[in-house]
């Protein structure tokens, strides 16, 4: 056992900080989610994803062949974790974690060279066309058809919590193409641009006030072949299996850290009832209770991290990391609100909202930390069932 | 990064599951409830195998293991709730180790890694705080020795221990003043009295009359006890965390066997989400209990520094191997409340373990002056 990053890994750390010390400037800092960018951050974002493509960093996960490093999973931790401490605005995480790595798989060599370059420069976005307002957790269910008409497909259909797809060049859609055969093996994955006719695209208003998800609209929307990607009806099987990269969620974990250090400045900071927030009891309490569980969550993701670094394939043990560091993320919110008091309802922007309004603005942003991505909900069944064997019936 | 453990780690585990497995059913932990809250017998065949003797060195008759070695015992011991004054002697080994004179060490050393000398911490005043402004037990300097008087409560093993490490005052206040003593139980001027206690562990008052000592009874040096105290402190909270890991994970794997077996509505009730979630959110509990615990016992291995983990490790564990038992409780029905399961026989400890090094409260507390909130007024 040996529970340090390596000197390499901590070398990359500091040159990574330093970077991002240099290169981020506070104002440019996303909300902990990344949910609620201002125009000027997503400009910032689209700039900064080019730069740290430059480094060779947007996608180090990548085999060298197509312009990446081929970066272990435990030096992306480092990354990941980083990136989410400093809040950095990003744009692309679409392309470089799910698309990309699947044209590597999947794609012919056209493909390969029409999109892996563009995605790691920095240079084109994609935005992920699965979910439809039927189709949630149970998403083989999808209903959005391609029908095949001459040399193009023909798609009908809605999808809907697309994150940003009113700026995305591309949508990697996924849709039935066969509807008499079971709901897994009729599906098929298009890289669809979206300037296509018969295309709208609604962006959605959240809780939040800010419009990152949206609904993507298809009206006989004529697609042609070449933009198939692998095999026809095979589109649930390579969704499943793409290439390895870190996805134990240490980035969400680590922006949860930071909003605990946030908090921690505001409480040294800040006078109540006569004495500093640091010294009231219940503060501290909470305030260690928060430490702990986001120590909890971070050695539950460095697990999954080391799994997949030992070639394992990581399947109750990410559902747990997950499930665990999504709820924490909401409660380092909810119980930031607690400590705010009266001053937490002051929105983002607004002078002398403590925090600068973050805390205030995670608490409606980390609602959706549960839902996206696979609900709490299935996170537990797939612990229950895979890690436990507990029957599904 | 590497959370594997090694294949003499892996084997001491393994041997250690089968021998308590064989050795330490839950009859025996039933009967030894009923008297001393000891087994003899256990505790002499485990002595036997070298295991009271891990940390002290070959050349006292120990075997020099690493810390992470004794946690991963140490697990074991809490997964066959094995009622021996294990963590209280390995502490007062450390302890000697760490300061005692090499005429103590000599002394005192191989007797307690054969098992023949039980020692165990005594640490308590009135207040039952594990700060060290708490220690109020005076000692006062009498001819060449101490006289020592005072009360220490809830004592571990306190009636079949054969000599106490006892923490008291011999001035000053907080961690200044502390000085430590070993003290065989039968010297005179110390009664000592049993209380029933939730786990039915053993523990006792024991009460300090003017117990006159030399000086080869004191550990380190006069006054300057709390840095010794301190890390037998850091210590008893991960080797109790580590008990709690290896019975969190029983509860668990018990739980989930019946959960598959019982039949409610023609269906395992294991099979309904309900139950599926409160399972998980127990795996959840148990597999983030042993990382932070490993995470801690691998620092303390290594002699990193390991302040924060220690806090974190019993603070998260305290509160997860009762939330646990609770929540296999409810998921056992009304079996599991009975006398006659053994679910019980975890619950009452998980409560004592809890309890005892520090609870959530007391680690948060130091947790929350590692954090840069500032030592607490409240102290």
């Amino acid at each position: 056992m040996d529970l340090r990053f390596s000197p390499e890994e901590e070398a990359f750390r500091t040159e990574l900080v330093e970077f991002l010390g240099a290169e981020v400037p506070p104002e440019m800092e996303a909300d902990y989610d990344g949910l609620d960018l201002s125009p000027e951050q997503f400009e910032f974002a689209g700039a900064f994803d080019r730069k740290l493509a430059a480094k060779g960093w947007l996608c180090m996960h990548w085999p060298k062949e197509y312009g990446g490093q081929a970066a272990s999973i435990t030096r992306q931790v480092v990354f990941n974790e980083e990136m989410g401490y400093r809040r950095v605005p990003s744009r692309s995480s679409m392309g470089i974690n799910i698309v990309g790595p699947a044209i590597m798989l999947y794609g012919n060599e056209e493909q390969k060279k029409r999109y892996l370059s563009a995605i790691a420069r920095g240079d084109t976005e994609f935005c992920q066309g699965f979910s439809e307002p039927n189709s949630g957790s149970d998403l083989a269910s999808l209903r959005t058809k391609a029908v095949e008409d001459g040399d193009s497909y023909i798609v009908n259909g809605q999808k809907i919590w697309s994150s940003r797809a009113h700026h995305a060049s591309y949508c990697w859609l996924l849709a039935r193409t066969d509807p008499e055969a079971p709901k897994h093996k009729g599906l098929t994955t298009f890289a669809v641009d979206m300037k296509t006719p018969g295309i709208t695209v609604r962006p959605i208003v959240t809780v939040l006030g800010s419009t990152h998800f949206c609904e993507i609209f298809f009206d006989n929307a004529r697609v042609p072949k070449d933009a198939l990607v692998g095999e026809k009806n095979r589109g649930w099987y390579q969704a499943m299996g793409t290439l390895s990269f870190e996805r134990s969620g240490i980035g969400r974990v680590a922006s949860s850290r930071r909003a605990l250090d946030d908090l921690i400045v505001y409480v040294k900071q800040t006078q109540r009832n006569g004495i500093p927030l640091s010294q009231d009891p219940i503060v501290r309490q909470q305030l260690a209770e928060l430490q702990t569980e986001i120590e909890v969550a971070r050695l539950l993701c460095y697990r999954v991290a080391w799994m997949q670094s030992k070639g394992k394939v990581p399947s109750y043990e990410s559902s747990m990391a997950r499930v665990f560091g999504q709820e924490l993320s909401q409660k380092v919110m909810r119980v930031g609100m607690k400590i705010l008091g009266l001053a937490g309802q002051l929105l983002h922007g607004v002078p002398g909202a403590p925090v600068n309004g973050n805390v205030t603005r995670g608490f409606l942003s980390t609602i959706s930390n549960t839902i996206r991505s696979g609900t709490s909900e299935i996170q537990r069944n797939i612990i229950a069932q895979r890690g436990l064997a507990l029957p599904r019936r | 990064m590497d959370f594997d453990l090694n294949e003499d780690q892996e084997l001491l585990k393994k041997t250690a599951r089968e021998f308590l497995t064989a050795e330490c059913p839950s009859r025996l932990v039933r009967e030894v409830e009923k008297g001393t809250g000891y087994s003899r017998e256990l505790w002499e065949k485990m002595a036997g195998l070298g295991w009271v003797g891990l940390p002290v060195e070959e050349d006292l008759g120990g075997s020099g293991a690493g810390f992470l070695d004794m946690c991963l015992l140490v697990e074991e011991i809490g997964r066959a709730l094995a009622p021996v004054p294990f963590i209280s002697t390995a502490l007062c080994e450390y302890a000697l180790i760490d300061g005692g004179s090499a005429e103590q060490k000599k002394r005192l050393l191989p007797r307690m890694a054969s098992g023949k000398l039980i020692m165990t911490p005594a640490l308590n005043d009135a207040t039952l705080s594990f700060h060290p402004g708490a220690i109020e037990c005076g000692a006062a300097k009498k001819g060449g020795g101490y006289v020592i008087r005072g009360a220490k409560l809830l004592v571990p093993y306190g009636a079949i221990a054969d000599a106490y490490l006892v923490a008291t005052r011999t001035g000053g206040a907080g961690e200044n003043g502390i000085t430590l003593f070993i003290v065989d139980r039968n010297h005179k001027g110390i009664s000592v009295s049993p209380v029933p206690t939730i786990a039915c562990d053993a523990r006792c008052h024991v009460q300090m009359e003017s117990v006159e000592v030399g000086r080869e009874s004191l550990l380190g040096r006069e006054g300057d006890g709390w840095p010794l105290l301190k890390m037998l402190l850091r210590r008893g909270a991960t080797l109790t965390s580590a008990e709690m890991i290896g019975g969190a994970q029983a509860v668990l794997e018990r739980t989930v066997a019946y959960v598959k077996d019982r039949v409610q509505f023609e269906r395992p009730v294991g099979s309904f989400q309900a139950v599926q979630h409160k399972c998980a959110n127990m795996a959840g509990a148990c597999d983030g209990a042993r990382f932070v615990t490993y995470q801690a016992a691998w620092l303390l291995s290594e002699n990193l520094p390991c302040d924060r983990e220690v806090a974190i490790a019993k603070a998260w564990t305290s509160d997860a191997y009762t939330r646990v038992c609770l929540d296999s409780h409810q998921a056992h029905g009304a079996i599991g409340f009975t006398k006659e399961y053994d679910l019980q026989l975890y619950t009452r400890r998980a409560k004592a373990a809890e309890l005892a090094y520090g609870d959530t409260r007391h680690h948060s507390e130091m947790l929350a002056d590692l954090m840069g909130l500032g030592v607490s007024k409240s102290l």
